[in-house]
């Protein structure tokens, strides 16, 4: 069981656009919303509303600086969404000593079978991205499920059949599809902006990729840092002008 | 190490000393496998642990160390009433021994397979768990001896041999441990290091969440350098200082310092094992 597929008949997965994603925890809101009553339900919440609140969840959204080292160019705010990769070599698979940790030969997407798990937590040791959270009432495991429950639903609007990071995402930085398709819009996509893996020097293979964030032009870096409310009155203004004219003598 | 000993012929012929020994050695074995499935989400479902050894090094670990009662458990039962005079014992003995090493093998793989840890997923995490092994059995056999009133003979000499030998490699996983580096780092771990360099700027949640909880060990990285000063003292110089003075004394006095030896050794190794876990630094902290 917890022997990985050779090969799996789709890579179902998400590409996540760090050029434009502006931070705003939608998608880890949607995710937890769905999820509470999904397939992986309930995400336990514990302590919500005192001190030290706990909780499960499946999206954990960063915002990173980089500054480059040389000092030449622009540093960069990035708002970054980490979710389950569903990887190609899923090592939180294969380390589960019960079966319970599988990953899909249909799609490729990875599942913990709660009634399995029993709760050894050393999956979450092995996953490098920490995608996995425990779920101290439950005893189990828990993880993104790629919303198999609302990817595969024929009761939804067929273009509600996507993840609900996916749907909620207001500024569509969030992408869904097969990227083992290489004509896939999504493959499409990774190539077109350079998409990348996470990690790659672990041997992981994520199926997730992310698209970098488009380089700043020069001139962004070159503006002056003089506070805007010192500068003069500009051309447009001449009545502004003659005023500072006349104060100054 | 009773195996080894019946292997190379040098199993003290003693009813008392077998019955005690090997109780004393499959009790902790014991209460180590219960002990683990104390801290699970669900122990009643461990038995479903024992399925999946074709992948998991946890599964494994399981396994063998069940299988490995067979040949301890008839090993007991011949050494206690059938004497030590035995062909069969010396297979058994054998069987014990390759079991115990096997299953301490696959401890350490558990840890030595986890690639996003660096101070785990290195050559020395396997052969420190080993020698750390062997070295405590050894320790523990030189206390019998003294229980039981049994010349010591070379048991104090391969005790602090074995004590030497797991110092050597302790020493060595530290010294490597303290000269690499991993390969992965914020830059690798959020892909923006074609940017610059990478420092995270707002966090994801304001309470730790179960990663931190889990994977953080503030307090032991805290006190990294202090723990490891009390893990060589406790668990090597000390045992090895105690047992020479086991080697060159008698009866009662010796008896003392055989319980110190074991005493010290236990808590150094414990404070060992802790330190091997709260250096444990897991890639999931670089993105925090």
């Amino acid at each position: 069981m917890t022997d990985l597929p050779a090969q799996t008949m789709t890579k179902l997965g998400l590409v996540i656009d760090l050029d434009i994603c502006v931070g705003c925890h939608a998608c880890a809101v949607n995710c937890k919303e769905w999820n509470a009553g999904g397939h992986m339900a309930p995400l336990t919440d514990l302590n919500p509303y005192g001190k030290g609140q706990d909780g499960v969840w499946f999206n954990r959204i960063h915002t990173y600086e980089a500054v480059p080292e040389s000092g030449d160019g622009c540093a960069q705010t990035v708002h970054f969404p980490r979710s389950c990769l569903h990887c190609e070599n899923a090592a939180c698979v294969t380390v589960c000593p019960t079966g319970a940790s599988f990953k899909r030969d249909e799609d490729g997407i990875v599942l913990v079978d709660e009634s399995r798990c029993i709760g050894c937590k050393l999956c979450s040791w092995a996953c490098p991205y920490g995608a996995r959270e425990f779920d101290q009432d439950a005893g189990v495991m828990k993880k993104c499920t790629l919303c198999i429950d609302r990817i595969y639903n024929e009761n939804l609007e067929e273009v509600d059949r996507v993840p609900a990071c996916v749907s909620t995402c207001p500024v569509s930085a969030r992408h869904f599809g097969d990227l083992g398709d290489p004509n896939s819009d999504v493959s499409k996509l990774v190539k077109a902006r350079s998409g990348y893996d996470l990690m790659p020097e672990l041997g992981y293979k994520p199926t997730n990729k992310y698209l970098p964030p488009r380089p700043r032009s020069k001139a962004a870096s070159q503006l002056p840092f003089a506070p805007v409310i010192n500068a003069l009155p500009s051309n447009d203004q001449p009545l502004l002008q003659w005023v500072d004219k006349f104060l100054s003598r | 190490m009773f195996g080894l000993l019946a292997a190379m012929g040098g199993l003290p012929a003693s009813t008392n000393f077998g019955f005690l020994g090997m109780s004393l050695g499959l009790g902790l074995v014991g209460a180590g496998l219960l002990s683990s499935m104390l801290h699970l989400g669900h122990p009643e479902r461990a038995w479903r642990a024992f399925s999946q050894w074709k992948t998991s090094w946890l599964s494994r670990e399981g396994v063998v160390s069940v299988i490995s009662f067979v040949p301890a458990l008839g090993f007991f039962y011949l050494w206690v009433f059938e004497g030590v005079d035995h062909s069969k014992i010396v297979i058994l003995g054998w069987l014990t021994a390759i079991f115990a090493v096997l299953t301490v093998y696959c401890t350490a793989m558990i840890y030595r397979s986890l690639l996003p840890i660096h101070q785990w997923a290195n050559g020395w995490t396997v052969p420190s768990y080993l020698t750390m092994g062997l070295a405590g059995g050894a320790v523990f056999i030189v206390l019998l001896y003294g229980v039981l009133e049994i010349p010591y003979s070379m048991s104090t000499f391969y005790a602090i041999g074995a004590l030497g030998v797991a110092w050597a490699v302790k020493a060595r996983y530290w010294y490597f441990v303290d000269n690499s580096k991993s390969a992965s780092t914020a830059e690798t771990a959020t892909g923006l290091g074609a940017i610059g360099k990478v420092r995270s700027f707002e966090a994801p949640h304001t309470e730790d969440n179960y990663l931190l909880k889990e994977m953080g060990f503030r307090v032991g990285r805290k006190h990294g350098n202090k723990l490891r000063r009390y893990a060589n003292v406790l668990a090597f110089l000390l045992p090895i200082l105690f047992l020479s003075v086991v080697e060159q004394t008698t009866g009662y006095l010796s008896l003392v310092f055989s319980f110190l030896a074991v005493s010290s050794f236990v808590f150094g190794a414990i404070t060992e094992r802790w330190l091997f876990f709260a250096q444990a630094r897991h890639t999931v902290t670089l993105y925090y």
